[in-house]
């Protein structure tokens, strides 16, 4: 297996000058006159090196020239194989030609980066090739990161030793500008596929099964339980969303958010806010969302669409909030968020809510 | 180096052991042992049992005829004598090492007088269809041993039957059951609330009995959320079940608030106490309103714990509640003891027979031989063994304590290894896996970890501070391991059996084969 590396040299740099990101380069020119150094090669080759402890080496690794890839790989005592030669200083534009010319040749490309890096690998590789982020970002929101570099680096040798299983992950994309304002606001730019070793929340290398009382099946099953076959599901994006809705015996599209009919039909995909509340007006609508994992937003972050009239027109009591409890546990404790746009209703969100984790089982949650 | 039969005992590994505190130098049998079914040879026999003498008016059905010989392992006596006396050489023992990794349920030490007990032909001869009147003196026995449980917990009656803490917790769920059912409220109340850090026996037995489960994850400082409980209650609730002291080793210091919400919600309260270590003599159960709450006799009462069962698990309850209780109850009328089954609105029986007989004469036995104060200082033992454990385990580098940090734990801690795994990249389980190598080990946690990278060591009072020393010693050791040689830690273990299990066979039911039927089936395709 062919593992590639390509490294976002500036990302990170305005995270420890507390610039809350690094993207643009007067951001960049900023950060460095603060004081700011370049960390992401130091931590790409901290993952590198976990890889060879774990595969033995030295290997070959397909990446970028000088500082997007192949000083990291000398600094592993691995081999560089230098697919493409970034212009300086280095831009995203250069991420994005550097990842597209590595995905050919590579099994895995790990990136090392934040969530603007991993939008610029997506932009270059789409689904062609599975991917994985070596954290170095100042805010990473996406689900594509291992939980620190060296655990990037334990995923993709668990990769390489057969047996792991990709699955899709999102990418955020999160305004930074908006940050620096004191606003968080992130929506779900794509997806890209990853190696399913949830080593963010745990090593247990493997996902629900049937048997597993949190999975997805067992929280079809309770929502389907809850409503009526001529109701309304209304169902946000995200992976956990759409093996809820082929349970359901749905299929929809990943992105977005959908519509489908308790018993299983879809009834509108990828819908607009206006469209949606047309539709909530015509049968009795349940909404059903799931938090982004690690991070916790319930709404308005990727999911605007389910504007504050939809869900005015839905109701509290027909509210369904699902998630696994290993999504809720890689929360750390921390409580579910909602920014719907209009105060009140968020207000009256807030508390706790109960979070469908199978079937007939609830938690009762924070929310803030 | 790692495995070889070289018989110098000096590895790499060992060679870094400091001299303080001096670890023991060991290593383990490896016999790469078959399965008994893979063992011996056809025709070869153990014993030649006497053919069945059927009577000749006895006739058995077609359906329950067999039409070939039972497929079973076909080995001597020697064979079968060294197959597991290589296997008992294979294992970690209660017995065999210092094992207190097994926290929420680390068995402690089960005094071997008390098997002498259970072995005499008076107990061990016993059947359990006899007539009553033959069999007095364990009825005495069960009849004085609910007595103390009432007296430590509190509580009005007991059952005995239940085979295991799960069963205890079902017969506790069924009784909540029949109590609503007589109220004529078994469909509006479906309702139970337990929390996440309360045995995950509690929700998956609610579950089981058809409730739906409502969990309350921890507040800001660990311990259950007031808040999410006095959201959850409702018309529809039927019971709380709860862990005190939960996993994390707090106790939950608003249990009295707890059960007056419940109960203010029109709902009963069942503490789960399978383990009491802890607190044996120092709180009770029905003191804090509990209706009902169970004991795992081999886990506070020190009876083995025997694989997995037969164990022994007591309800207690509430007179209210004692209508409720499996049948038969052990009555006396001054004179003589005697089996209750006449009792109509009982959830009926949990398990045949009396329940664990072994288990409720050796329980008999400890508490009798500890008495009252005694029961009080094991559990004060137990609480300050588990605290200067966890005061060792704090100095080692990587080793932290989730959640009200500073404070007191009871009588076990779930500990995290996050700092260590970010920093080394070796998990919990290795770590778990390597104090193998030094005779002795761990357990992380219940799945999801809540908790990230989990340890969770209960000491209880059967260990002695030098003991204790030892095994902060081990996990000492294995940290600095982490950081120094981390491959040595992840490959692990070098000088213990054989290998790692792998879990997510277990986790699967397409590929879990836990008989020699379901293996040839499920794995060998046959």
């Amino acid at each position: 297996m062919r593992i590639g590396l390509v490294v976002n040299p500036v990302a990170g740099l305005g995270g420890r000058v507390g610039l809350k990101g690094s993207d643009g380069a007067d951001v960049q020119e900023k950060a460095r006159a603060l004081g700011a150094t370049p960390h992401a090669s130091e931590r790409a080759v901290l993952a590198l090196a976990e890889l060879r402890s774990r595969l033995g080496g030295p290997f070959a690794v397909p990446t970028a020239g000088g500082p997007m890839g192949e000083h990291a790989v000398l600094g592993a005592g691995l081999i560089p194989d230098v697919r493409y030669q970034p212009g300086e200083p280095t831009t995203a534009a250069d991420t994005v030609r550097a990842a597209t010319a590595l995905a050919p040749q590579v099994d895995l490309l790990l990136f090392a980066g934040g969530d603007g890096t991993a939008r610029n690998v997506l932009d270059a590789v789409g689904s062609s090739v599975p991917v994985l982020g070596v954290p170095t970002g100042v805010k990473m929101h996406s689900a594509v990161f291992g939980a620190t570099p060296r655990a990037a680096g334990e995923a993709a040798a668990l990769m390489a030793a057969g047996g792991v299983r990709i699955r899709d992950a999102e990418v955020m994309d999160l305004d930074e500008d908006a940050v620096r304002d004191g606003r968080v606001s992130a929506r779900l730019y794509g997806h890209v596929r990853v190696p399913d070793v949830p080593v963010r929340v745990q090593q247990r290398k493997v996902g629900g099964t049937v048997a597993d009382p949190s999975s997805v099946a067992g929280i079809a099953a309770g929502l389907a339980e809850r409503t009526r076959p001529s109701d309304l599901l209304v169902l946000g994006p995200g992976t956990t969303m759409r093996a809820v809705a082929a349970a359901l015996g749905a299929h929809v599209p990943l992105m977005g958010v959908n519509v489908v009919a308790a018993g299983g039909a879809v009834v509108a995909a990828d819908v607009a806010a206006a469209e949606l509340e047309a539709l909530v007006d015509t049968a009795p609508a349940w909404i059903a969302v799931t938090p982004i994992g690690g991070q916790g937003f319930l709404f308005g972050r990727g999911n605007q669409q389910i504007s504050p009239a939809v869900l005015r027109a839905a109701g509290r009591d027909r509210l369904a909030v699902v998630a696994t409890e290993a999504k809720l546990a890689s929360l750390g404790g921390r409580p579910l968020l909602v920014d719907t746009g209009d105060e009140d209703l968020d207000a009256g969100l807030r508390g706790h809510l109960p979070v469908l984790t199978g079937h007939g089982r609830f938690a009762m949650y924070p929310v803030r | 180096m790692k495995t070889g039969p070289t018989p110098s005992p000096l590895t790499p590994a060992d060679a870094r052991i400091g001299p303080k505190p001096p670890l023991r130098r060991f290593h383990q049998a490896r016999w790469d042992e078959p399965l008994l079914f893979e063992l011996g040879s056809p025709g070869e026999r153990g014993v030649l049992p006497p053919l069945p003498q059927v009577p000749a008016d006895v006739v058995l059905p077609d359906g329950l005829r067999r039409t070939s010989p039972p497929a079973l392992p076909e080995l001597s006596q020697p064979q079968v004598l060294r197959h597991y006396l290589r296997l008992s050489q294979e294992n970690l023992g209660a017995d065999f090492n210092v094992d207190v990794g097994q926290g929420t349920c680390t068995m402690k030490y089960s005094p071997k007088v008390n098997d002498r007990f259970v072995r005499d032909p008076k107990v061990a001869a016993l059947h359990p269809l006899q007539d009553e009147r033959t069999v007095q003196g364990v009825l005495e026995i069960m009849y004085r041993l609910e007595g103390l449980l009432r007296e430590i917990s509190g509580m009005d009656r007991f059952s005995l039957q239940p085979g295991a803490g799960s069963a205890a917790i079902y017969t506790n769920v069924a009784m909540i059951r029949a109590y609503f059912a007589a109220r004529g409220e078994a469909e509006t109340r479906d309702e139970v609330i337990t929390t996440i850090f309360s045995h995950p026996s509690n929700a998956a037995c609610a579950r089981t009995a058809g409730f739906k489960v409502i969990t309350l994850y921890p507040d800001a400082d660990g311990y259950p959320d007031i808040e999410a409980l006095r959201r959850a209650v409702g018309p529809r609730t039927a019971a709380l079940l709860i862990t005190n002291p939960e996993d994390t080793g707090l106790f939950n210091p608003r249990i009295e608030e707890f059960v007056r919400i419940v109960h203010e919600a029109g709902g009963l309260c069942a503490y789960d106490q399978a383990n009491a270590n802890g607190i044996l003599g120092i709180t009770r159960a029905r003191d804090t309103g509990f209706d009902l709450c169970h004991f795992n006799l081999h886990k506070t009462f020190s009876t083995p714990h025997a694989c997995g069962g037969p164990a022994a698990g007591a309800c207690g309850v509430s007179a209210e509640l004692a209508p409720y209780l499996p049948t038969p109850t052990v009555e006396f009328d001054g004179t003589r003891y005697r089996l209750d089954d006449d009792r109509p609105e009982s959830v009926g029986k949990i398990r045949p027979f009396y329940g664990v007989v072994p288990n409720l004469v050796r329980a008999y036995a400890w508490i009798m031989s500890m008495g009252g104060a005694g029961l009080r200082e094991a559990a004060e033992v137990a609480v300050l063994n588990n605290n200067y454990l966890m005061a060792k385990v704090l100095q080692i580098r990587g080793a932290s304590v989730p959640y009200a940090p500073g404070r007191p734990r009871v009588e076990q801690v779930r500990y995290s290894w996050e700092r260590l795994a970010e920093e080394t990249g070796v998990h919990s389980e290795d770590i778990g896996v390597r104090a193998a190598d030094f005779g002795t080990h761990y357990w992380t946690s219940h799945h999801p970890y809540i908790v990230p990278e989990p340890m969770t060591l209960e000491p209880t009072e059967s260990y002695s501070r030098a003991e204790l020393d030892e095994y902060a010693a081990i996990l000492a050791e294995v940290a600095r391991e982490a950081y120094e040689d981390p491959e040595t830690v992840r490959t692990a273990p070098h000088r213990s059996t054989v290998h790692r299990a792998r879990e997510d066979v277990l986790d699967d039911p397409a590929t879990w084969a836990v008989t020699w039927r379901a293996y040839r089936r499920k794995i060998l395709g046959e």
